[in-house]
């Protein structure tokens, strides 16, 4: 008798409702498929060139998205911290930009240098993060502004060939010598904002050159593939498929599911926590080398500003959620993200005749797409929320 | 079993929550491989002994307790549930504490996952072992076959129905090799029948492997049917201890509820029946824990309507639903006119107000003062309490009026309390409960709801309220709800008793018919029987 009850419990379902439920749960990649689809006849670019574009970027940021997968997995939402990461990075290159180590060794160097200050950095973000339980995006992000406060503080005043900062008792100011006279200013420190990175210019990219020959009857082209670059995300990728499976991915989802049940359980909710946000700062630190390598230059001031922004736009356009990412969904979403960067400057152009829409577009678009997945996702919570409320009614 | 040393020794244990003593000098043992059922009406204290077992902070954070426990015969002081868990204590609880995005494997070994060793060890240390899956797989296998049921180990909790929940949470307890002590609350209540057959036969298995058990269920049959020994909670204290073997569900039914309710001098004048003012059709209320599903019924002009039922099955949705403060559907129709649902400010400006069983929680503003609290709601809806400036353009707080008010209810529903300005979070539960209920009265509604009115309140309190509720009715005709776990409680002031079981209404009788006939409905037969057996007795 308590099991027929049961039974009729269950909501049952038409085939509209689970189109329906489809199309609401994977929104925000389709809505940017159907524009790209729109935008890329309007642009005028070759196949070639499209294709080409999309491999260079996605070796460029797929490293700094993929960085943001673990904290999701551990409950902790979108990590805009991973902008802490990024300024580490770009210490590191500045200081082997300075002792001129180049190519592969410099990478690593810097990747070396960056990581026990990303670590750092990490640990004092996860640390607050523990005392502003869900509240970790926007946490994270006002946190974001205040490291960069420190970084401009250490790139502007410590780094140089003299410094001005005098401590009482300490005869020399204090400063992190930087030499070379094409980094810092013509006042004896601070760095200067534009930094050639010569040195590790594509190392990454061109370790392992590739070049494929193709012909779609638009006449033949070639697209270069970053090999070296690649095999690393690929490296990555892997790793993250094997973390999941240790004890502390395991730990992670768990604290990621329900911080209540896994502390009764005896998970140190918060040590795992303050890890997750460590592991991915370190990576983005990384990521923000590999980054850099491939674009040649680098803005002091600004190159890490928009990388939490970027990256986190692309994670959402690849159609994850707040609390639910893949591995697919980086991919997806790096490519269709940039996708829409390289054609809708021309789109705009042939529509309205002006190309600067193009970059405000992709500027609007990062905010905006964050804006709407994020509603998007309460919405679709609630929705299912609904769905699940459906099995309660009487019936009739 | 005569000469074993018992395993486990409650020596009079006592437990007093802010001035409110729930627990006094409980007593027992507990041999390896007993069974041992609790057995207590809601709110005789069963739930705060399994805490106090349990060493949940709770108990330290409201003062720590009285009295020993000694296991294996050496005094334990849990501080918290871990050292519960190391001293082989394993709990299941009545709310199923299992991760919805885990399979069944992965719920039993959470945070006791067996691992594999990898070359990353040396470097990151023991947290990055590799699990092992097909050896928890295995485990998981073991485990479940211990209790001698079948689930796929590799289904999502959240896929399960909920009687495979409660065996995967009992399958977690037992993966834990030192379990020696497995307390079960309520194990039962969620289990289609025979899946509870199946569960019995489970735990005879884990006690005959010298695993003991405390049993915690409101079904007696089951209860004398699986125990060794049985223990007979009410108001706190052991009132007996019997073997199976030597009572009756009756007997130990009797022990539960003692005395007898008095029952009212005079019967309840009869109403007759004037016009409906409150009328539900279909409702359902999406209440986490309190499903109502389809409930519908109809309340007369000045009648106390009493709801009873077994906790969980939905009593405490219906007035939730009504009064807003869960999402809610369905027809509800309030003197006269259809309400819309899903708004507290619109049930209440129709004059309804509502005492909920959430005291702490939604019926008071625990950091105001007495004066404050019993002002809030008249004066959000009804604006008294206010004095307007220049027209009502300015509205001002009237706090002579607030503490005159508070004063005279202080009065009338002896609320001991050093006065009007006292913080709510400083009385007692009583005290707090007849503050809610001044908070209800003061805005004078035609139809009041009150959920759980004398929960975890003390006898003296409990008697001083009910009589209130009662004389509010009398005197001013107010139509009153009231939801209750204790059944005599709502014989002894409604007119009409609704059960409600599975969420849906199983029946509605008068309070004058016999107790038994109640808990025929509450175990959810089917109205038509029992009013096809009533017919029979008429």
């Amino acid at each position: 008798m308590m099991d027929s009850a049961k039974t009729k419990a269950l909501p049952k379902f038409t085939f509209s409702e689970n189109a329906k439920h489809f199309l609401v749960s994977n929104a925000v990649p389709i809505i940017f498929l159907g524009l790209s689809a729109a935008a890329i006849p309007l642009s005028g670019f070759s196949m070639g060139y499209l294709v080409q574009e999309m491999l260079t970027r996605l070796a460029r940021n797929s490293f700094l998205v993929l960085s943001l997968l673990i904290p999701i997995m551990a409950g902790m939402g979108l990590n805009f911290g991973m902008v802490l990461g990024a300024m580490a990075g770009q210490i590191g290159l500045i200081l082997v930009t300075d002792w001129s180590v180049a190519g592969i060794p410099g990478m690593v160097l810097a990747a070396i240098i960056s990581m026990p200050i990303a670590a750092l950095l990490g640990l004092i973000c996860g640390k607050l993060l523990n005392m502003a339980k869900g509240r970790e995006m926007v946490t994270s992000y006002i946190l974001g502004f205040f490291i960069n406060g420190v970084y401009q503080f250490v790139v502007l005043y410590l780094f140089g060939v003299s410094g001005i900062l005098k401590l009482p008792g300490i005869d020399k100011p204090l400063r992190i010598p930087i030499t070379n006279p094409q980094l810092v200013l013509s006042r004896g420190y601070g760095i200067r904002n534009a930094i050639n990175l010569t040195g590790i210019r594509r190392v990454l990219d061109s370790a392992l050159p590739a070049s494929l020959r193709f012909d779609f009857g638009s006449g033949p082209f070639t697209i270069n593939i970053p090999i070296g670059t690649f095999m690393l995300i690929g490296l990555f990728c892997l790793f993250i498929v094997w973390f999941r499976r240790t004890k502390l991915g395991q730990d992670m989802r768990a604290v990621g599911q329900d911080m209540a049940i896994a502390d009764s359980a005896g998970i140190a909710v918060e040590r795992t926590r303050v890890l997750a946000i460590v592991i991915s700062t370190v990576l983005a630190a990384f990521g923000q080398i590999i980054f850099l390598q491939n674009i040649g230059t680098m803005n002091t001031y600004n190159s890490h500003e928009q990388t939490g922004m970027f990256s986190i736009a692309a994670l959402l356009i690849g159609g994850a959620t707040v609390s639910k990412a893949s591995i697919a969904n980086v991919f997806i979403g790096v490519t269709l993200f940039h996708l829409m960067f390289v054609v809708s400057p021309m789109a705009g152009k042939e529509l309205i005749g002006q190309a600067q829409l193009g970059e405000y577009f992709r500027v609007f678009v990062s905010y905006g797409i964050i804006a709407v997945s994020l509603v998007l996702h309460a919405w679709k919570r609630m929705q299912e929320r609904e769905r699940a409320r459906r099995g309660l009614r009487g019936e009739g | 079993m005569p000469d074993r040393a018992p395993l486990l020794r409650v020596e009079a244990v006592g437990k007093e929550f802010f001035g409110n003593r729930v627990l006094e000098e409980v007593s027992f043992s507990l041999a390896p491989g007993e069974v041992l059922g609790l057995v207590g009406e809601n709110g005789a204290g069963k739930s705060t002994l399994m805490n106090i077992l349990f060493g949940m902070p709770v108990i330290q954070q409201t003062g720590g307790y009285e009295g020993r426990i000694l296991i294996d015969g050496e005094e334990a002081r849990f501080q918290s549930p871990f050292d519960a868990i190391d001293a082989g204590i394993g709990m299941v609880h009545q709310e199923f504490s299992l991760l919805p995005g885990f399979t069944v494997t992965e719920n039993i070994q959470l945070n006791r996952e067996s691992t594999r060793h990898n070359f990353l060890v040396e470097v990151f240390g023991e947290r990055i072992r590799t699990l092992d899956r097909p050896a928890m797989k295995k485990r998981a296998q073991d485990a479940i076959t211990m209790l001698g049921f079948s689930i796929d180990p590799d289904t999502l909790a959240s896929e399960m129905p909920v009687g495979h929940k409660q065996f995967t949470e009992i399958a977690r307890e037992i993966d834990r090799k030192n379990t020696k002590i497995l307390v079960l609350d309520e194990p039962t209540a969620v289990l289609t029948e025979s899946e509870a057959q199946i569960l019995m036969q489970s735990l005879r298995n884990l006690a005959g492997k010298g695993i003991s058990l405390i049993f915690i269920s409101h079904r007696l049959q089951e209860v004398m049917d699986l125990c060794h020994k049985i223990v007979v909670l009410r108001d706190g204290r052991v009132v007996k201890e019997a073997k199976p073997s030597d009572t009756t569900v009756f007997q130990v039914a009797s022990w539960m509820v003692g005395r007898s309710v008095e029952t009212r001098g005079e019967s309840r004048r009869q109403r007759v029946e004037t016009e409906t003012v409150l009328e539900v059709e279909r409702l359902w209320v999406d209440m986490p824990g309190e499903t109502v599903r389809n409930v519908s019924f109809s309340v007369q002009k000045g009648e106390i309507f009493g709801i009873g039922g077994l906790a969980g099955q939905g009593k405490l949705g219906i007035a939730n639903g009504i009064m807003g403060l869960y999402q809610a559907g369905g027809n509800v129709t309030a003197m006269g006119s259809k309400l819309s649902l899903n708004a507290p400010a619109v049930s209440l400006a129709r004059n309804m107000a509502f005492v909920s069983e959430d005291r702490r929680g939604v019926g008071l503003l625990l950091d105001e003062p007495i004066d404050w609290n019993i002002a809030f709601t008249a004066m959000q809806v009804q604006d008294k309490f206010v004095k307007k400036l220049l027209g009502g353009l300015i509205k001002w707080r009237d706090d002579a009026a607030m503490t005159e008010a508070a004063l005279d209810y202080i009065e009338k529903l002896e609320i001991r309390c050093t006065g009007p300005g006292q913080r709510a979070v400083e009385l007692s539960g009583g005290n707090q409960q007849k503050v809610c209920l001044a908070k209800a009265f003061v805005v004078a509604p035609d139809i009041l709801f009150v959920s759980e009115p004398t929960r975890g309140i003390d006898v003296g309190a409990k008697k001083l309220v009910l009589d209130t509720i009662q004389r509010v009715n009398e005197e001013l005709g107010t139509t009153i709800v009231i939801t209750s776990s204790e059944l005599e409680e709502l014989r002894s002031v409604c007119d009409r008793i609704a059960i409600v079981d599975d969420g849906r209404i199983s029946g509605i009788l008068p309070a004058s018919r016999p107790a038994e006939e109640f808990g025929v409905l509450m175990m959810g037969e089917s109205p038509v029987a029992v009013s096809d057996a009533a017919g029979g007795n008429g």
